[in-house]
């Protein structure tokens, strides 16, 4: 039960798992960061770009099988589609729902985050059903360990897994990249520490934040996807759950900061996977919020948070 | 035609009607500064300006045209540069960055890069610390940087708001000198200052605020010598 195969086959399975709660993290990281707002309904924007894929994988007739170049490109045409339904969803929700109250006590918007929420799963619920909808097995299932060593080992590493690291590890590096060298990504930093020096400073806010929202919205939808494809299942409730961790993912690892977020995505995903694999499922949600609890008292600004004072 | 007109405006900050129909003009190349007391409406007056607060009566006017109505990011992209009160560095970012983030709506990539070596000229300490946190700098060096950022939008007026608040007294006067280094570079500059007798020394005309209304103007040397501004704010008791 321990045997290092075993150890080793859940921890894949948890990183693969990890790197798309990491994907929403980044969402929440981002908003968070600039607007200090728990964007409750983002984890439903995931599910709607899940939602997405599973009717344009329908509209495409794709099924099972027959992998090649056309699938591939058929497969980024819907990835790059997700993304931008999801980025511009994100964008309309903060204009609409959230930016009328930014000068309101912070309770509101995130009040209104909520109804954003409740709002975007009866959509889910009302396109695909009640019950889980099957996500068609688009993706080769070949094991690389068996086909590089020739002989079967009780540990696989498919290309499936591979798939997902593939596709996540990019989005994640471009948004790093375009943070911490870009000169909009060093706008929506200045905007995050210092909202009315930046506008001293000729950045226009409204866009800025619209932006991390934009970014924001595009890392679930591409999440939302790729969720589907990984997991062959997509439900209109799926987002209340992918939702609290990758929450928790982003104040495990910092609030607001891009590196801590994918960091807490990572850990979540094989924490859960282990305690998925050798408790129960039933008992995930209770070891990853002890967790945070536990991380909440001694390390408060999470785990790449920072405790520094913002001005000198 | 004054560079940069204030005709009469009323602002609010908050409930507080902070701002009662001031009015002041600054020519081009000219150095002038709003002295008054704590609360004013110095600051509130430069917000206005700024754009950061909208006046509920009256014009901001730069070169003859209404800026009183833009937001402000638009107003920083006509020609008005502005180091804040209180510094307002971005404190995780390098001291490179918030120079950089000083020249955000310029396009032209080239004459960024001789700004960011003039700046460093005016500041070598920046240049030293190029690389260095903002929040990690002292104030001193963040009043430099709030300067320095401000120039990087290369303004056609400069608004200081209390360079000098935080600083300890040699430090202050060297932040004038450059002030006033800057302005004879060309720079307009508008500085609003509680040091009435350091702002008074460097500037060529002055008005003095008091609960939000223009009680006194003229040059500096003339303020200097009014029994008022010497009792209120030199520290002279008779």
């Amino acid at each position: 039960m321990f045997s290092p195969e075993i150890l080793a086959q859940v921890f894949i399975f948890g990183l693969a798992n990890g790197t798309v709660i990491a994907l929403i993290a980044l969402g929440y990281t981002l908003v968070y960061g600039i607007v200090e707002l728990i964007n409750f309904a983002h984890g439903d924007v995931f599910m709607i770009g899940a939602m997405l894929a599973l009717t344009l994988v329908g509209a495409l007739g794709l099924t099972t099988g027959a992998p090649g170049t056309m699938l591939a490109l058929e497969l980024l045409g819907i990835l790059l589609a997700c993304m931008v339904f999801c980025a511009v969803l994100n964008v309309a929700i903060e204009r609409f729902a959230y930016r009328p109250l930014r000068k309101a006590p912070r309770l509101a918007p995130f009040i209104s985050a909520i109804g954003v929420s409740f709002m975007l799963v009866n959509v889910g619920l009302f396109w695909k059903g009640p019950s889980p909808r099957l996500f068609p097995h688009l993706l080769p299932s070949v094991d690389l360990v068996q086909a590089t060593l020739g002989t079967p080992v009780s540990v696989a590493f498919t290309t499936k897994d591979l798939f997902v690291i593939l596709l996540t590890a990019p989005l994640m590096v471009a948004l790093h990249l375009f943070v911490g060298r870009t000169r909009l990504g060093k706008a929506m930093r200045a905007t995050a520490q210092d909202r009315e020096a930046a506008a001293m400073m000729g950045i226009d806010v409204n866009r800025t934040i619209a932006l991390a929202f934009l970014l924001g919205g595009a890392l679930a939808g591409a999440g939302g996807f790729i969720a589907g494809l990984y997991n062959n299942q997509v439900h209109f409730f799926m987002g209340f759950r992918a939702g609290l961790m990758s929450f928790t993912a982003a104040v495990l690892g910092g609030i607001g900061n891009i590196i801590g977020a994918v960091l807490g995505g990572l850990l979540i995903g094989i924490i859960s996977s282990y305690s998925d694999f050798y408790l129960d499922p039933r008992w995930t949600q209770v070891v990853v919020f002890g967790i945070l609890i536990v991380l909440m008292i001694f390390r408060p600004a999470g785990l790449l948070g920072e405790s520094t004072p913002d001005r000198a | 035609m004054a560079l940069l007109e204030v005709d009469r405006i009323h602002a609010f900050y908050g409930h507080i009607h902070a701002v009662k129909g001031v009015s002041l003009q600054v020519d081009q190349g000219e150095i002038v500064t709003l002295i008054g007391s704590n609360g004013a409406g110095k600051s509130t007056t430069l917000k206005t300006i700024s754009g950061i607060i909208r006046p509920r009566q009256g014009r901001v006017l730069l070169a003859g045209e209404e800026i009183s109505r833009l937001p402000p990011h638009t107003i920083v992209a006509r020609g008005v540069g502005q180091a804040p009160e209180g510094r307002r560095i971005f404190p995780r970012m390098t001291v490179l960055e918030n120079l950089e983030m000083g020249a955000f709506h310029r396009a032209d990539r080239g004459d960024i890069t001789a700004d960011l070596e003039r700046v460093f000229t005016l500041f070598p300490r920046l240049r030293e610390r190029r690389t260095q946190a903002g929040g990690t700098l002292s104030g001193g060096e963040q009043q430099m940087l709030a300067i320095g950022r401000a120039l990087m939008a290369r303004p056609r007026i400069l608004l200081l708001d209390e360079p000098s608040m935080g600083l300890a007294p040699v430090l202050v006067e060297q932040i004038f000198a450059i002030i006033q280094d800057i302005n004879r570079q060309g720079t307009t500059i508008l500085i609003v200052e509680q040091n009435a007798l350091m702002a008074l020394s460097v500037t060529q005309r002055g008005y003095v605020l008091q609960t939000g209304e223009v009680v006194l103007e003229g040059s500096a040397a003339n303020l200097r010598q009014n029994e008022l501004v010497r009792k209120a704010y030199l520290g002279e008791s008779s």
